[in-house]
């Protein structure tokens, strides 16, 4: 099976800081993969340089058979692959149902559609994912006023609403309740099975990550370090060492 | 499209009423309230540029200046009719200004004014017998700017411009094509200010480049007080902020003369001391519900 995304050989480096060195990976369509590794160990970098957040110093990526290494982060996002931020990014002083409906698929909006109203199917679909992550009851309060948990379920929610390809997620669980995470995980298996979205997922919850995906890569120091399904993954003493500070 | 229930038709019914009826009440006063509809036009088209997408400019007032010298210079050379030069005039003015709010809009130019001051300023022909004309002229533009803006507010485009005020970064992640949004505000803006400032240019009789051309302590910096006054980022804000403005401006110039600059000073502290989200801005925030911000039954469905 052709991969969905594809990275190979990526080399980013901020001044003499190098954060990923020669990374490559491959994600096949309507999986869930895992991307792990402590602090500083690169992952967040490697987001930025898939989706156009800055230009790679090396190596190539590619997404549904397209190079897409030069591209900037508003076509990459037209093409279907969109992320979510892990300091989680919404309109603020906009309600959740605006939220919603200017998160429509970019791709399919014309000159036209910059004089007109958001139609009734798209209202209903904006209201529907807002019910789908729990958050229905404040559609009309301003995303600024919700909590971080909810602000997270909401860009997840946007996400959906723009239909895309695949998404890359940025710590998806981080900061949300304990007792909320495994409803999350549910929905993000939900949107994985039955709107066919490829995931790539930065976790730093261990049991989180080993329950969600099926496949996952390890980065550390900018290297890939070991890459294998949960258990195998687990049980590498090179990944337990990057964890535990060994050398 | 469905039509406002009659409650929302009131304050524009009252609004509308007034001005019709202004000059007839009291016509010593046109001059005045003739501006009064130009400050709410300038609040307006700040505000969908500074309040709803969040770029706070101090050289909107450059698209005025335009209209303004576009249209003196069609009104003085081309020998037409007085109304077909004015006409035409104010016609050129806002397309130059749409122009130039194109350039700027699209990333292309980032130049403040420094063009000005370089044609004789005269407006052929007092404005003497036709103040009545130019008093109902300003006021139509007003009354058309607002509901265009109103339109403009309830579609995508408003969405989108207030996506770009809030996050612009998270709007291009998500794909938006924040351009061109931001090229149509900034065309938008330019056009009601290009026409704006034909009529304020014949109003008036004269062009100081000072006050047209450089973000001076006049228009320029009034139109951005005015909309902050009354809440920037709401439809009816601008429009009330204006008015206030304006009024106790007058006030200040008729029965503090002398003072007038100070007066203004202490109330632009007050502005910005008490209301900095503006008096809409601070009643949104007391009344949420007022405004729509409420939660439907229990919220217990999501966490906390």
């Amino acid at each position: 099976m052709t991969p969905i995304l594809e990275v190979q050989h990526v080399r980013k480096s901020f001044g003499g800081v190098v954060a990923n060195d020669d990374v490559s990976l491959a994600v096949p369509a309507g999986k869930i993969y895992g991307l792990i590794g402590p602090n500083g160990s690169g992952k967040t970098t490697l987001f930025n340089s898939i989706v156009g957040q800055h230009p790679v110093d090396g190596g190539s990526i590619r997404f549904a058979g397209r190079e897409i290494t030069t591209l900037r982060v508003p076509q990459i996002a037209r093409l279907g692959l969109l992320r979510t931020f892990q300091q989680t990014r919404i309109y603020r002083g906009m309600t959740c149902l605006q939220n919603m409906l200017i998160s429509v698929p970019p791709a399919g909006l014309g000159w036209r559609s910059v004089y007109l109203r958001p139609s009734a199917a798209e209202e209903r679909k904006a209201e529907d994912l807002l019910q789908f992550v729990g958050l229905h009851a404040k559609r009309h309060l301003p995303g600024g006023d919700l909590s971080f948990g909810q602000q997270k379920l909401l860009e997840f929610a946007m996400a959906l609403m723009s239909q895309p390809k695949m998404l890359l997620l940025d710590e998806p669980t981080a900061g949300i309740n304990p007792t909320l995470i495994n409803g999350l995980l549910e929905r993000l298996r939900q949107a994985n099975r039955d709107f066919g979205i490829t995931l790539l997922v930065i976790e730093h919850n261990m049991r989180v990550i080993m329950q969600l995906a099926e496949y996952i890569y390890c980065l550390a120091h900018g290297e890939l370090l070991a890459e294998g399904k949960p258990e195998e993954v687990q049980k590498d003493q090179r990944v337990l060492d990057a964890y535990l500070g060994a050398t | 499209m469905k039509l406002p229930a009659p409650r929302e038709l009131l304050i524009p019914a009252v609004i509308l009423a007034f001005g019709l009826l202004a000059p007839v009440l009291a016509p010593s006063y046109r001059g005045q309230m003739a501006f009064l509809w130009v400050m709410i036009v300038f609040a307006l088209t700040w505000d969908l540029l500074g309040g709803q997408m969040g770029y706070n400019s101090f050289g909107n007032i450059l698209f005025f200046g335009v209209g303004m010298y576009a249209c003196v210079v069609v009104q003085r050379d081309l020998h037409l009719g007085y109304y077909a030069a004015l006409f035409l005039g104010m016609g050129v003015g806002a397309l130059l200004a749409v122009a130039v709010g194109a350039l700027i809009g699209s990333g292309l130019l980032g130049l403040r004014g420094h063009y000005f001051g370089m044609v004789p300023p005269l407006f052929p022909g007092a404005v003497g017998g036709r103040e009545t004309f130019f008093y109902y002229l300003s006021f139509a533009l007003a009354v058309v700017t607002f509901p265009v803006l109103r339109f403009l507010y309830a579609g995508r485009f408003g969405l989108a411009i207030n996506a770009i005020r809030d996050d612009e970064d998270k709007a291009e992640a998500m794909g938006l094509r924040t351009t061109r949004y931001k090229t149509t505000a900034w065309c938008v803006s330019a056009f009601f200010l290009g026409l704006m400032g034909g009529v304020v240019g014949n109003l008036v009789g004269f062009i100081d480049p000072r006050e047209v051309a450089f973000a001076g302590s006049t228009f320029g910096v009034w139109m951005v007080l005015m909309a902050i006054l009354g809440g920037k980022g709401t439809l009816w804000g601008p429009v009330l902020g204006a008015a206030i403005f304006h009024v106790t401006k007058e006030l200040f110039w008729t029965y503090l003369l002398g003072w007038q600059r100070v007066a203004l000073g202490l109330l632009i502290v007050v502005i910005v001391v008490f209301f900095p989200r503006g008096i809409l801005g601070w009643a949104r925030e007391r009344w949420p519900e007022r405004f729509g911000q409420r939660v439907d039954e229990p919220a217990s469905e999501a966490g906390r």
